[in-house]
């Protein structure tokens, strides 16, 4: 089991170094090109949010074992302002930041397993799953 | 780093590179605004082969650039958008709608000259 990856999000270009790392870690767990595509996505979107609505964050990443399956696990956390409605939240075309509205919704579909958990005032950490094929 | 822009007769060139920041694609839509009214360009490509992910961020840029490039009166093709990278944009649920994409380089030179054709010259 490796060691799990911290990545700072305090400046949009942590989104970029976020990503990267996130394709290496799931290229080294023998994910498929297009899973590596679609987990560097994922945490794009992720981590953009903690920079449009926290300003900081972090987004972990760990290398998963269990019952004969290998996986990663992206977490994304921030001390910012959480999320009112995270139900309005997770909806397709909901947004607050004048961006698409699909990076929530969109790193849930793009995953395997999503949580999200949010408290006003508190932050919010969202955890996402995405197993081998 | 900033996107460099080449000029081939009447078309502009953006060639992304696979770090694109999001203060590199806002530069290059500045750039290319400012770059087409002193080359008098026709056309805009934005060749994304080296790109390996396109968010909803880049997305949303890119079709600022190319609306903007219209409104200069250029038409913007997006080309070299790799197999994963649509792949991924239509897990997404991200739309590149209203802009014109192309496989390639030559594919999107190519559609340009027609449109270009189909417009006339322009005055000089």
């Amino acid at each position: 089991m490796s060691a799990e990856i911290r990545v700072p999000i305090e400046h949009e270009r942590d989104i970029v170094t976020a990503r990267q790392r996130g394709r290496e870690l799931a290229a080294a767990n023998g994910f498929s090109s297009t899973d590596q595509t679609l987990v560097a996505l994922a945490i794009s979107e992720i981590a953009r949010n903690i920079v449009s609505y926290a300003k900081r964050g972090e987004v972990m990443l760990l290398a998963l074992e269990e019952t004969g399956r290998r996986g990663i696990v992206v977490i994304a956390r921030d001390e910012g302002p959480g999320i009112a409605d995270p139900e309005l939240a997770m909806k397709d075309g909901y947004s607050t930041a004048k961006s698409l509205g699909v990076g929530l919704p969109g790193a849930k579909r793009v995953m395997d397993e999503f949580k999200l958990e949010t408290q006003l005032g508190k932050g919010t950490t969202v955890t996402m799953k995405k197993w081998v094929r | 780093m900033a996107v460099p822009i080449l000029k081939q007769e009447d078309v502009l060139i953006a060639q992304v590179q696979a770090i694109l920041s999001d203060d590199d694609l806002n530069q290059l839509k500045d750039d290319l605004s400012n770059r087409i009214g002193r080359a008098r360009s026709r056309g805009v490509i934005i060749d994304v082969t080296a790109l390996d992910v396109l968010d909803s961020f880049a997305t949303r840029t890119i079709r600022g650039i190319a609306y903007t490039a219209k409104l200069r009166g250029a038409n913007t093709v997006v080309v070299g958008i790799q197999p994963d990278v649509a792949f991924g944009m239509v897990q997404l649920g991200l739309s590149l709608e209203g802009v014109e994409t192309a496989l390639d380089l030559e594919e999107g030179l190519a559609f340009l000259r027609n449109a270009a054709n189909s417009r006339g010259p322009r005055v000089r």
